[in-house]
């Protein structure tokens, strides 16, 4: 009989960045602020990172862990894209809604 | 544990990446010193990015030889493949860059400004292309990628004074970005179950994978989820919601790049990932492609028929030629036929002669029209603005109708070339129902580009300015044309090109 443990093992953490993973998802889909939405997307590439770093322990192969640096890199290079856009988008008008962006359609 | 002192870098043939480094040196030359002095003259700017493009191709022709006889090989410890798809797909873009530098430059000038980011911006963006569409790693799959994407969000935001430029670059940013997050939990997922992200060490172990049914699933998971990704990056129905948007807000000639060179990268990096990592499961993903293909072509041709601004008209038109290249991925996960290669063969043709079709049509529209009175939804974009073309400018709207037959796969241009191909490949290995699919949807396409045509030769000219077709716009076009006319009359050109092209480096 085995007994019932809580030492976390590899698939509570891919649970857990699951999870994470369906909140940026869910955030994106749902929220209107486009800086939340970008917040979001950000949740989401570190939900995967939390993946990558679980694998990488539980397959004992370095390479999983080498993936999450370049992942930090393009996500900061995502911010800086992300926030110049935002930024310059603001200038133009105070407040900022995704429903306000509808002069394109039809 | 890996030792430090035992680490050994891997061996990097610099020419063989050559095409990469053309790039690379013209944007840091035009961002370094266009920052360091004023203005340019002569449009150097332009020339420059056209010059290091111009490079790129000339070196992809020389490395086709070298394949030739030395057959295709890993690059840079496996990272990267040589191979003749890829040199194809390298030749498409860095075309592709250089006839829209040259539409830019004239852009810019009508716009009053002219700065070297845009032309930079074509440059960084074509390296990650390049990265992408020779990648055998799906981590480096990933960057270029993402070096690809956001320089193409800058470059639909580029337009400052216009808030619905700045509307298409938000948006396409934000679903970019989803699509990218997607992407990677896909690539975790396929590590997670096979321990690798190199494509060739994917297929080595799916080939002898013993499927237990709990990491089948987490396999097929990822996999969806890297063609989740792809699919909003080629924009496949049904996640095309954000192209027409984009396309129109974009300034013109950034419209014409995002099609050509953003498209041809995705779908090319598409067709590798599937056809060299996953061939193992290729009845689960071809059933996938060939719904996603038959959505995209029928959505693709018929929503473009009720619309009445040229540029969604366009980014429709673009949608359902996804669709077509789809077809050829389609005939390429029959594993069992022999003629199984004739569809990446098809989508190697298709993405070449596609990219000059396009740039050129959109070359044409960014002439005629004029993006300032774009910022309410229909401006001066609508199909209104071409109504009397040919009356106006009988050789500008020659070029165009040269191009829209193409784009609607009339014998003698390049468009049958490659419809042909594709749907022949379909053919080849059984798929009759997506080739018939794919021949309804061109016919109901070709209604959109004739009522292009009939607004042009035959309505009366409403918008009394003429239009002035400048010089490098004029030399640009003029190349989309003569290639468009060549390779139709002459389609042993791109037929001949060698059986050598379906030999993928990593298979």
């Amino acid at each position: 009989m085995t007994a019932f443990s809580l030492e976390p093992t590899t698939s509570w953490y891919l649970v857990l960045s699951a999870i994470l993973f369906g909140i940026g998802t869910l955030g994106v889909l749902v929220r209107r602020n486009p800086l939340v939405m970008f917040m979001c997307i950000e949740l989401m590439l570190n939900a995967v990172n939390l993946s990558f770093v679980a694998l990488a322990r539980e397959l004992n192969d370095i390479n999983g862990q080498t993936i999450v640096f370049f992942v930090m890199v393009v996500a900061a290079a995502e911010v800086v894209v992300g926030l110049g856009i935002i930024v310059s988008i603001m200038r133009s008008r105070s407040t900022l809604t995704a429903d306000d962006l509808a002069g394109l359609k039809g | 544990m890996n030792d430090i002192s035992t680490f050994v870098g891997p061996v990097i043939d610099w020419l063989a990446i050559s095409p990469l480094l053309a790039l690379l040196a013209g944007a840091l030359v035009l961002l370094l010193v266009g920052s360091l002095t004023g203005q340019w003259p002569w449009r150097l700017y332009a020339h420059l990015a056209a010059l290091s493009a111009v490079v790129a191709i000339f070196v992809s022709v020389r490395l086709w030889d070298d394949v030739d006889t030395n057959g295709a090989r890993l690059l840079i410890g496996g990272a990267l493949a040589l191979d003749q798809f890829a040199l194809l797909g390298t030749i498409a873009i860095c075309l592709a860059i250089v006839l829209v530098s040259y539409l830019t430059s004239d852009y810019l000038h009508r716009e009053g400004v002219d700065m070297p980011e845009i032309y930079a911006l074509y440059l960084t963006a074509g390296i990650g292309a390049l990265v992408m569409i020779a990648s055998n790693d799906l981590v480096v799959l990933f960057l270029g990628l993402e070096t690809l994407s956001l320089s193409l969000y800058l470059l639909a935001a580029s337009n400052r004074q216009q808030v619905s430029s700045q509307e298409a670059g938000l948006k396409y940013f934000i679903l970019g970005g989803f699509a990218s997050a997607f992407f990677l939990y896909g690539v975790a997922l396929v590590y997670g179950v096979t321990g690798s992200t190199r494509l060739i060490n994917l297929n080595t172990a799916l080939a002898s994978f013993i499927p237990v049914p709990r990491n089948d699933a987490v396999l097929l998971i990822g996999i969806g989820m890297i063609l989740i990704g792809f699919a909003f990056k080629v924009s496949l129905v049904p996640f095309q919601a954000w192209t027409p948007d984009v396309y129109q807000g974009a300034p013109t000639p950034t419209t014409a790049f995002m099609a050509s060179v953003g498209k041809i990268a995705a779908l090319v990096a598409l067709v590798r990932v599937f056809v060299v990592a996953f061939p193992s499961r290729s009845d689960d993903w071809g059933a996938i492609i060939l719904v996603l293909s038959a959505l995209t072509l029928v959505v693709g041709s018929v929503v473009a028929v009720v619309q009445t601004n040229i540029k969604r008209m366009l980014a429709y038109s673009s949608i359902s030629h996804a669709g077509f290249i789809l077809v050829g991925l389609e005939a390429a996960s029959h594993r069992a036929s022999p003629n199984v290669d004739d569809g990446l063969i098809g989508v190697a043709v298709y993405v070449v002669l596609y990219a000059a079709m396009v740039v050129g049509t959109f070359g044409v529209v960014s002439v005629v029209t004029n993006d300032q009175a774009n910022s309410d939804a229909s401006g001066s974009t609508s199909l209104d603005s071409f109504k009397g073309l040919a009356k106006n400018q009988p050789m500008l709207g020659l070029a165009m109708t040269v191009l829209l037959l193409a784009q609607a796969g009339m014998p003698l241009t390049s468009g049958f070339v490659a419809k042909f191909g594709v749907i022949q490949a379909a053919v080849s290995v059984g798929s009759y129902e997506l080739a018939v699919i794919a021949m309804v949807c061109a016919v109901i396409a070709a209604f959109v580009y004739l009522r292009i045509m009939v607004n042009m030769w035959l309505a009366d000219r409403t918008d009394t300015a003429t239009v002035v077709v400048p010089t490098l716009s004029r030399i640009s076009i003029g190349v989309a044309v003569v290639i468009t006319l060549v390779v139709g009359f002459l389609p042993s050109l791109v037929l001949n090109l060698g059986s050598n092209l379906a030999e993928l480096a990593s298979r």
